[in-house]
C-alpha cells in the first residue's frame, strides 16, 4: 500500500467520521460554527466603513504652514493624506449686497440686477490688486492656478468657464465679464437658467459654480422674499501667500465694509477627497458582479434532489461569504489592515474559493443509497468525497502560493486574503454546510413519510382500487424510502417559447410588478427633485460622514485637532456653537449675536452669520471635484484648503437700481403682496408649506396612477389565466398538472371511448392492435374491438362460478398474499355479477351498472382483512410449497378475524337483498371444514396476452388457457404446474410463461395453420356483440394444441417478477436482482444480466434489440443484448422505476418519486424530467418518437418528447378522482387504451395521426 | 435522403450562426468593458461622457474583437472534434462564468494594479493566464491555440500601431504592451470555453431533437 493510499484511506476515514459527528449533533454544531464566524467577524467592526464623502480636516489660518511631505512624527493629530501642498487653496469672497430701502417704485428684477452688476467691479478690484512689500511685487496672476483647456467634452461650456489662465469663477461669467453684455441683456434670469440641468442631477450644476453659494442662497428669482443676493468670487490659488491674501482681505474690507460681520476668519478648512466611483468605474465592476452572479446561478442550480433547493443555494452562498468575512476579520485581527477595494475584489475572492466543493458534497450525499440511515448516508457521501476535496483544496493553496511569490503586494494581500478564505470556508463546509445538508435531509424523509402515509391509508380498505396491479409487486421496503421531491413541480418542463414568456408573465405577474417600481422610482425622483431638498439633504448626510460634519459637528472635530494651534479660538469656536443647525429659509435670522428685529420686514438687512463662514458646506460634495475635473484635474486622493471667505457687502439705493435697470425688466410683474406672510419668518413658513403641498399633491398623483394602473391591469389580465368557465369549476386546482402557471390546458376535443362492462377493476389488459383483451378482478374475460370499442365477446369466469360459495382460500399463494385476501373478498360479490352478466343479454350494460352499483352493499358483511396482510415479504420464503395446498395456511387466522366480526356484522347488517346472508354463512362455515378446495377452481388470471385470434390466460393455479377471442370458447388449457403464472409472453407461436417460483415455461402453440394466417381483422366486425362474425382464418375445429417445450426450472431465484420478448429474445427480471435474457427459439439462456441492487421492476425490449432495465433501487441500465454488457447505468429515482419505454433517441423512466425522466439514449445523460402529481400512476406509453402519454389520476397526459412540454389533457370521466391509471397500453392506430376503474378508456389522438401521415 | 441531409445541413449551420452571434456579442462586450477598465482612472468621468468613453477607442475595436471571438470560439470545438479528443473536463456553465470572471480579473490586474516595473508585470500576468488555462481548460489543443492566438494578435497589433493605425497611450518596451500577449491566450482560452460550451448545448440540444 502506498503512501498515497494510507492517506487516502485516512482521510476518508476521519471523514466518515466527522460525517456521523455532524449529522448525530446538528444544533450544537451549527451554534458553534455561528459562535466561530461571529467572533471572526469582530474585528470588523473597527474597520470604517466604506463611503466616498470626502474627510476634513481644520487648521488655523494664522500659522499654517504648507504640510511636509513626508509624515511627521505625529500622526495621531493630522490624518494621513495631510501630506504635501493641495491641489488648490480655494479663496471665496462671499457677497451679499441688497437693494435698501425697498420702493414701491421697484419690480422684482431691480432685486438682483444691480446688486448681481457689482460684481463686474468687484472683479476687476480683485484681478488689479497688487501687494508689493519688500519680497516684491505680488498679484493674483502670479498666484492662481492657471488652468489650460477645458476637456474636449464641454465644449458648449467654454463661454461660461475660464480658459487660459486663472480658475476664477463668479456669476460674471455668464456674461463673458464684460458688463456692457450684462446691461443689454433683457432677461437675467433666463440667462441663468438656461444652463441648469434638466430633471434629475446629482452632480454640482453650473449655477452652483459660478454663484459659489447654493442656489437657493442665491436670490436670484423673482419672488425672493428678502431681496437679498448672494453670490462669491471663487478663486484657486496655486501657491499660498498669507501677505496678498491679507492685504487683498484688507482692501476689499475697507472698500466695501460689512457692519456687523462676526466672522472670524481663522480656520481653513483641508478637504480629502477620496476616490470616486464614476459610471465608467461602475460598470466593470458591476460586470463582474453579474458574472458573479451568473456563476453562482449556474453553480446552485445544479443542487438537485434535496428537500429545500433554495435553502442549501442559500447555506451554499453564506457559507462562501462568511467565509470571507472571517478572512477578512483574521487578517484584520492579526494586524493586516486592508488596503485593496473590497468591493473590487470581493466577485475575484468569491470565485476563486468558488462553491464547487459545497457542490460537489451535496451531490455525494444525495447519492448515496437512499435506505441508509441520515448519518451514515452524510458520513458515506462525505468519504466518498474526502479525496477530491483535499486534493482539490490543496491544488488551490498551491495556487494560491504561487501568486503570493509573484511579489506585488497587491496580489499578495490578495493571496493572503483569499488562503484564509479559502481555510475559513473548508471549515465552514466541514461544519456548516454538512450540517444543514443533513438537517435537510433528514427534513425531507420525514415528510416523505408524512406526505405518503395519508395517500395510502386514507383508502377505504374495502374498495377494490386500492389492489396493487401485479406489474408492480408490492414493494420489500417500507414507504419511507420511497422518497419524492417536494413539488417545485415541472421545473425542468419545457414549454414553447411563446407560452414560457406568457406564463413567466403571468407567474411572476411582472407587468404589475414593473408597474409597481416604475410608480415608486417615479414618487422618489419627485421627492429627490423636489425643493424640499431631499437631494441637499442626502448630499449633506453623505459629506457629514466625514469627521467634521456640518455645525453640530464641528465643535467636536475642532477641538482635538488643535492642539498646537490658537488655543483661544478653539475655546471661542465651544461655547457659542448652537446645537441646532441653521435652516435654510432663515439667513437673515442670524445665529450671532446680533439678532434682528424680524418686526422690519420691507427693509432688507445684510447680516452675516456664523453660517456665511463656511457658505461651502451647503454646496453638493461634489462641488470642488467638479469644477476641477472640467479641466482634468482629478481631487481623488488629494487634497484642497478653503481659505476663510472675505465678506463684501454692497448696499445699493434704489437709485441706482433704477439706473442699471434693462427696459425690458418691468415686464415681470410685481409679486403678488402678501401681508401676513411678509417677514422672513412667514416667507419661510410659506415656501415650507408650498413645499408641503407639492409633495402632498406628488404623492397623491402618484396613488391615484397606481390605483389606475393596477383597475387597468386586473381588467386587463384577469386573474384566472385561462381557466375557461365552468368545466373546470368542479376540477380542484391542484388536479390540473400544470398548475405551477396557473393555466389549465383547454378542455380536449378528445373525448375518450370508455368501454363498460367489467364489474370490478380491471385486472389485466392486452391488445395486438385489432382487438383488446381486459380480465377484471371478477375473473371476467372480455373482448373488445379496438377501434369501435364494442364489446366482442365475454368469457365469464366459469371455475369461479361454479364454486363460488367455496372460495379461493387454498389457492392464495404466499408471495401475492394482498391480492388474494382481496380477491377472496370480492368473490362473493363475482357470482352475483356474472348471474347478472349472463342475464343482460342485449341490455346488459345498464343492468350490469346497476349491479355493480349495488356492490359495496355485499362487503358490509365483510371483516376488515386489511391488518392481516403482512407485506414483509423478505422474512417469508418464496412458495415452493407443495402443490394445490398453499405454504402457509390463512385459515385461523381469517377465521377469527370472522369470528370478531359476526357480531357486530349481523347487527349492523340490513340486508337490501335476499343473497348475502345465507352467503356469508355459507361462506363462514366452508372456511374451517374444507382447507383444501375443489379442484376446478382456475384461480384468478394474473397474466393476460393476445395474439391473432388466441388469449392466452395464466391463472393464479398455474393454468394456462388458451381461449379463442371471437367465440369465447376454450381451446386449450395447460396444468403442468400449479404455481402461478406471473407473466406471459406470446410471440409467434410459442408463449412463455413465468411462475411464481421463478420457473419459467415455453410452451408451442400447435396449430394445422401457421398462427401467421390467423390475424383476425378487427374493421371485419358488424358491430354488437351479439353478432358475432365468424373466425376469419380458422374454424373452431382446427386442433390447438399447447405444449410444454421446456421449463427452465431455477430461471430465477425468487419470483420473476417482469417478462418482455420481442427480437427473438425473452427478457426475465426477477426480485433477485438479476435480468435473464432467453432466445424463444431454443430456450436456451443467453445472459445474466447482473448490475441491479434491487429487484428488478421494469423492463422494456423492442425489435431493435434494445434492453434497458429498471429496478427498485432506482437504477435503469441499458444493455447490449448481443453482448450482454452493460452500456449504461444511471440512478434516477428514488424508489423502484416503474414502467420504462425507448424511443430511437431517447430512454423514459416513470418511478414511484412520480418522477418521469427522459434520458439520452447513447449517452445516459439526464435531458429533462417531469415531476407529477403524488400516485398518479406510473403508466407510460409513447405513440409516435416525439409523443408521450401518461397515465394519471383520472385523467392521461399527452406530452411533447422533445421540449418536455403537456400537450394535453384528456380527463377519462367524471368521477375521475381517486381513480388512477395503472395500464396504458398504445396500439397502432395512436389510440391508447388505459384501465380506468372497472371501465377501459380507449382514446383516440388525432393529432397525432395526421403527425404520423 | 436529400431533404433530410439539407435539413440537417441547415440546423448545422443555423445552429453555427447562433454560436458565432453568441459569441460575437460577447466578444464585443468583453471588448468594451475591457477597454473602460484601461481608461486611466484620473479622470472623473461625468455621466454624460460615459458613452462616449465607452467608445472612446476606434469603433472597429470592438468590432474586431467580436469577429475574432466568433472565430475562436467556433475553432476551439471544431479542433476538438477533428483531433478526436472531447474536451470532457469541467463542461459546465458554472466553470465557464468561474473562467470569464477570472480572466476579467486577470484585466483588472494588469490595469490597475502597479508594478514594479514590465517585466514583472509580463510575468505575473503569463503566471496567470497559466494558471487560468490549467484550472479550466488543460486540453493540449486549448494551449496550443490559445498560444498561436496570442503569437497573431500580438503582430497584428504590431503592424497597426507600427502603421500608426493604432496608438498606444505609452508603449512599454519593444513597442508592445508587455501584457498583450498574456491578454490574448487568457482570452483565447475564455473565448474557446464559452464556445465548447454552447457546442455541447448544441449537441445535447439536437440529441434532444
Amino acid at each position: 500500500m502506498t503512501v498515497r493510499e494510507k492517506l487516502r484511506e485516512k482521510i476518508s476515514a476521519g471523514f466518515y467520521w466527522h460525517g456521523l459527528l455532524c449529522a448525530s449533533y446538528p444544533v450544537p454544531i451549527i451554534l458553534f460554527t455561528a459562535v466561530c464566524i461571529l467572533t471572526c467577524c469582530y474585528p470588523l467592526l473597527k474597520l470604517p466603513l466604506p463611503g466616498t464623502g470626502p474627510v476634513e480636516f481644520t487648521t488655523g489660518v494664522r500659522d499654517y504652514m504648507v504640510p511636509p511631505q513626508e509624515p511627521s512624527g505625529d500622526p495621531g493629530e493630522r490624518p494621513d493624506w495631510y501630506r504635501g501642498p493641495p491641489v488648490a487653496y480655494i479663496q471665496q469672497v462671499l457677497v451679499k449686497a441688497a437693494v435698501s430701502p425697498w420702493d414701491s417704485k421697484l419690480v422684482p428684477v431691480d432685486a438682483f440686477r444691480s446688486p448681481l452688476g457689482r460684481v463686474f467691479a468687484l472683479l476687476d478690484e480683485i484681478r488689479n490688486h497688487v501687494h508689493s512689500d519688500s519680497s516684491g511685487v505680488r498679484s493674483l496672476e502670479a498666484l492662481c492656478l492657471h488652468v489650460t483647456d477645458l476637456l474636449p467634452g464641454l465644449r458648449r461650456m467654454q463661454a461660461l468657464l475660464p480658459e487660459h489662465g486663472c480658475l476664477l469663477v463668479s456669476p460674471g461669467n455668464y456674461w463673458q465679464n464684460q458688463r456692457e453684455r450684462f446691461d443689454s441683456d433683457p432677461d437675467l434670469l433666463k440667462t441663468v437658467q438656461q444652463h441648469e440641468p434638466k430633471g434629475l442631477h446629482t452632480s454640482a450644476t453650473l449655477k452652483d459654480l459660478l454663484f459659489g453659494v447654493h442656489s437657493k442662497q442665491t436670490g436670484v428669482s423673482l419672488n425672493s422674499r428678502n431681496r437679498m443676493v448672494t453670490y462669491s468670487v471663487t478663486m484657486a490659488l496655486r501657491r499660498y501667500d498669507a501677505r496678498f491674501l491679507g492685504s487683498l482681505r484688507l482692501r476689499l474690507k475697507q472698500l466695501h465694509p460689512s457692519a456687523n460681520c462676526t466672522l472670524r476668519e481663522e480656520h481653513m478648512v483641508h478637504v480629502h477627497f477620496k476616490e470616486e466611483i464614476g459610471v465608467a468605474e461602475l460598470i466593470p465592476l458591476v460586470t463582474t458582479y453579474i458574472i458573479l452572479f451568473a456563476y453562482i446561478y449556474f453553480s446552485t442550480r445544479k443542487i438537485d434532489m434535496v428537500k429545500s433547493k433554495w435553502g442549501l443555494a442559500l447555506a451554499a452562498v453564506v457559507t462562501v461569504l462568511s467565509s470571507l468575512l472571517m478572512s477578512v476579520g483574521l487578517c484584520t485581527l492579526f494586524g493586516l489592515t486592508p488596503t485593496l477595494n473590497g468591493g473590487e475584489i470581493f466577485p475575484y475572492l468569491v470565485v476563486v474559493i468558488g462553491l464547487e466543493n459545497v457542490l460537489v458534497l451535496t451531490k455525494s450525499v444525495v447519492s448515496t443509497p437512499v435506505d441508509l440511515e441520515v448519518k451514515l448516508r452524510i458520513a458515506q457521501g462525505l468519504s466518498n468525497e474526502s479525496w477530491s476535496i483535499m486534493k482539490n483544496m490543496a491544488t488551490e493553496l498551491g495556487i494560491i502560493l504561487i501568486g503570493y511569490f509573484t511579489l506585488v503586494p497587491a496580489i499578495q494581500e490578495f493571496c493572503l486574503f483569499a488562503v484564509v478564505g479559502l481555510v475559513s470556508d473548508f471549515f465552514l463546509q466541514m461544519l456548516f454546510f454538512t450540517t444543514v445538508l443533513s438537517i435537510d435531509i433528514r427534513r425531507m424523509e420525514l415528510a416523505d413519510l408524512n406526505r405518503r402515509l395519508p395517500a395510502e391509508a386514507g383508502m377505504p380498505p374495502t374498495k377494490p382500487g386500492s389492489l396493487r396491479p401485479r406489474e408492480t409487486p408490492p414493494p420489500p421496503r417500507h414507504s419511507a424510502h420511497t422518497i419524492t421531491l417536494q413539488t417545485p413541480a415541472f421545473r425542468n418542463l419545457r414549454l414553447p417559447k411563446r407560452l414560457r414568456v406568457v406564463y413567466f408573465l403571468a407567474r411572476t405577474r411582472l407587468a404589475q410588478r414593473i408597474i409597481m417600481a416604475g410608480t415608486v422610482i417615479w414618487i422618489g425622483i419627485l421627492v429627490y427633485t423636489d425643493p424640499a431638498g431631499l437631494g441637499t439633504y442626502l448630499a449633506a448626510q453623505v459629506s457629514e460622514q466625514s469627521p467634521l460634519g456640518e455645525a453640530g459637528l464641528a465643535p467636536l472635530a475642532v477641538a482635538p485637532v488643535f492642539p498646537h494651534g490658537d488655543p483661544t479660538s478653539t475655546l471661542n469656536v465651544l461655547p457659542p456653537a448652537d446645537p441646532t443647525p441653521a435652516l435654510a429659509e432663515n439667513l437673515s435670522q442670524g445665529h450671532g449675536p446680533q439678532e434682528l428685529d424680524p418686526a422690519a420686514p420691507l427693509v432688507p438687512q445684510i447680516s452675516w452669520g456664523p453660517e456665511d463662514e463656511e457658505g461651502w458646506r451647503r454646496l453638493s460634495y461634489r462641488h470642488w471635484p467638479s469644477l476641477f475635473s472640467y479641466y482634468n484635474i482629478t481631487l481623488a486622493k488629494r487634497y484642497i484648503s478653503i481659505l476663510p471667505v472675505i465678506p463684501v457687502t454692497f448696499h445699493l439705493t434704489p437709485q441706482e437700481a433704477l439706473e442699471t435697470r434693462h427696459p425690458q425688466d418691468t415686464r415681470h410683474a410685481p409679486p403678488p403682496h402678501t401681508g401676513p406672510a411678509s417677514n422672513s419668518h412667514g416667507a419661510a413658513l410659506q415656501t415650507d408649506l408650498t413645499l408641503y403641498k407639492v409633495a402632498a399633491l406628488g404623492l397623491a398623483t402618484g396613488v391615484f396612477l397606481v390605483l389606475l394602473l393596477f383597475c387597468l391591469y386586473r381588467l386587463l389580465c384577469p386573474r384566472n389565466y385561462g381557466q375557461n368557465g365552468v368545466q373546470h369549476g368542479r376540477r380542484h386546482r391542484r388536479d390540473l398538472p400544470c398548475d405551477d402557471y396557473g393555466y389549465s390546458p383547454p378542455v380536449s376535443e378528445i373525448s375518450p371511448l370508455l368501454l363498460r362492462g367489467h364489474s370490478m377493476d380491471i385486472e389485466c389488459l392486452a391488445s395486438d392492435g385489432m382487438l383488446l383483451a381486459s380480465c377484471c378482478l371478477a375473473g371476467q374475460i372480455r373482448v373488445w374491438d379496438a377501434q369501435t370499442g364494442d364489446c366482442l365477446t365475454v368469457i365469464p369466469n366459469n371455475g369461479l362460478r361454479r364454486c363460488s360459495s367455496s372460495g379461493g382460500w387454498e389457492h392464495r399463494d404466499g408471495w401475492d398474499v394482498g391480492g388474494a385476501a382481496e380477491l377472496e373478498a370480492l368473490s362473493g360479490a363475482d357470482g352475483e355479477d356474472e348471474g347478472g352478466g349472463l342475464l343482460g343479454g342485449g341490455e346488459g350494460y345498464p343492468l350490469r351498472r346497476r349491479v355493480a352499483l349495488s356492490r359495496p352493499t355485499l362487503f358490509r358483511d365483510q371483516p376488515d382483512l386489511t391488518p392481516l396482510i403482512d407485506t414483509s415479504f423478505g422474512q417469508q420464503p418464496p412458495s415452493q410449497a407443495p402443490p394445490s395446498s398453499s405454504g402457509f395456511d390463512f385459515g385461523g387466522l381469517v377465521e377469527r378475524a370472522y369470528l370478531e366480526h359476526e357480531p357486530s356484522a349481523s347487527l349492523a347488517y340490513t340486508p337490501p337483498l335476499p343473497q348475502p346472508p345465507p352467503q356469508s354463512t355459507q361462506r363462514r362455515r366452508s372456511l374451517g371444514d374444507q382447507p383444501t378446495a375443489p379442484p376446478d377452481w382456475d384461480g384468478a388470471v394474473w397474466a393476460l396476452e393476445l395474439r391473432g385470434n388466441l388469449i392466452a390466460a395464466g391463472r393464479s393455479s398455474g393454468k394456462l388457457e388458451l381461449w379463442d377471442a371471437a367465440e369465447g370458447s376454450l381451446r386449450c388449457s395447460n396444468e403442468d404446474s400449479v404455481s402461478g403464472i406471473t407473466a406471459l409472453a406470446f410471440l409467434n407461436n410459442r408463449i412463455v410463461a413465468a411462475r411464481l417460483n421463478g420457473s419459467l415455461d415455453f410452451f408451442t402453440v400447435d396449430i394445422n395453420k401457421p398462427l401467421g394466417l390467423l390475424q383476425y381483422r378487427g374493421e371485419s366486425t358488424g358491430g354488437g356483440r351479439g353478432s358475432m362474425p365468424p373466425s376469419p382464418c380458422y374454424s373452431s375445429d382446427d386442433v390447438i394444441s399447447c405444449q410444454l417445450t421446456r421449463s427452465v426450472q431455477c430461471a430465477h431465484q425468487k419470483p420473476i417478477t417482469v417478462l418482455r420478448a420481442a427480437a427473438g429474445r425473452v427478457v426475465t427480471g426477477s426480485q433477485d436482482h438479476t435480468v435473464r435474457v432467453y432466445r424463444l427459439e431454443d430456450s436456451c439462456c443467453l445472459f445474466t444480466l447482473q448490475g441491479h441492487s434491487g429487484g428488478i421492476t421494469a423492463i422494456y425490449i423492442d425489435q431493435t434489440m434494445v434492453l434497458a432495465s429498471g429496478g427498485q433501487d432506482g437504477a435503469i441500465c441499458l444493455w447490449d443484448v448481443l453482448t450482454g454488457s452493460r452500456v449504461s447505468h444511471v440512478y434516477g429515482h428514488r424508489g423502484d422505476v416503474t414502467s420504462l419505454v425507448c424511443t430511437t433517441s431517447c430512454v423514459i423512466s416513470s418511478g414511484l418519486d412520480d418522477l418521469i425522466c427522459i434520458w439520452d439514449r447513447s449517452t445516459g445523460i439526464k435531458l429533462y424530467s417531469i415531476q407529477q402529481e403524488v400516485g398518479c400512476g406510473a403508466s407510460l406509453g409513447v405513440i409516435s418518437d416525439s409523443l408521450l402519454v401518461t397515465g394519471g389520476q383520472g385523467c392521461v397526459s399527452f406530452w411533447d418528447l422533445n421540449f418536455g412540454d403537456l400537450l394535453q389533457t384528456v380527463y377519462l370521466g367524471a368521477s375521475s378522482e381517486g381513480q388512477a391509471v395503472r395500464q396504458l397500453i398504445v396500439l397502432d392506430n395512436a389510440a391508447i387504451v388505459c384501465d380506468f376503474g372497472s371501465e377501459l378508456s380507449l382514446v383516440y389522438v388525432p393529432s397525432v395521426l395526421e403527425k404520423l401521415d | 435522403m436529400m431533404t433530410l441531409v439539407s435539413a440537417v445541413l441547415s440546423g448545422v449551420y443555423l445552429s453555427l450562426f447562433r454560436r458565432g452571434l453568441v459569441l460575437f456579442a460577447v466578444g464585443v462586450l468583453l471588448a468594451l468593458v475591457l477597454n473602460l477598465l484601461q481608461v486611466q482612472r484620473n479622470v472623473t468621468l461625468f455621466p454624460d461622457q460615459v458613452v462616449a468613453t465607452l467608445f472612446s477607442s476606434a469603433w472597429w475595436v470592438p468590432l474586431c474583437c467580436g469577429s475574432a471571438a466568433a472565430v475562436v470560439g467556433l475553432l476551439y470545438p471544431f479542433i476538438d472534434r477533428h483531433l478526436g479528443e472531447p474536451h470532457k473536463f469541467k463542461r459546465e456553465w458554472a466553470s465557464v462564468m468561474r473562467c470569464i470572471a477570472v480572466f476579467v480579473g486577470i484585466n483588472h490586474a494588469s490595469a490597475k494594479l502597479d508594478f514594479a516595473n514590465n517585466i514583472q508585470l509580463s510575468l505575473t500576468l503569463a503566471a496567470l493566464s497559466l494558471g487560468l488555462w490549467w484550472t479550466f481548460d488543460r486540453s493540449r489543443s486549448g494551449f496550443g491555440l490559445g498560444v498561436t492566438i496570442a503569437f497573431l494578435a500580438t503582430i497584428v497589433t504590431q503592424v497597426l500601431v507600427y502603421n500608426g493605425i493604432y496608438q498606444y497611450t505609452s508603449p512599454d518596451f519593444l513597442y508592445v504592451r508587455s501584457w498583450l500577449p498574456c491578454i490574448f491566450f487568457s482570452g483565447g482560452v475564455t473565448v474557446g470555453n464559452i464556445g465548447r460550451q454552447l457546442a455541447m448545448v448544441n449537441v445535447e440540444k439536437s440529441h434532444n431533437d
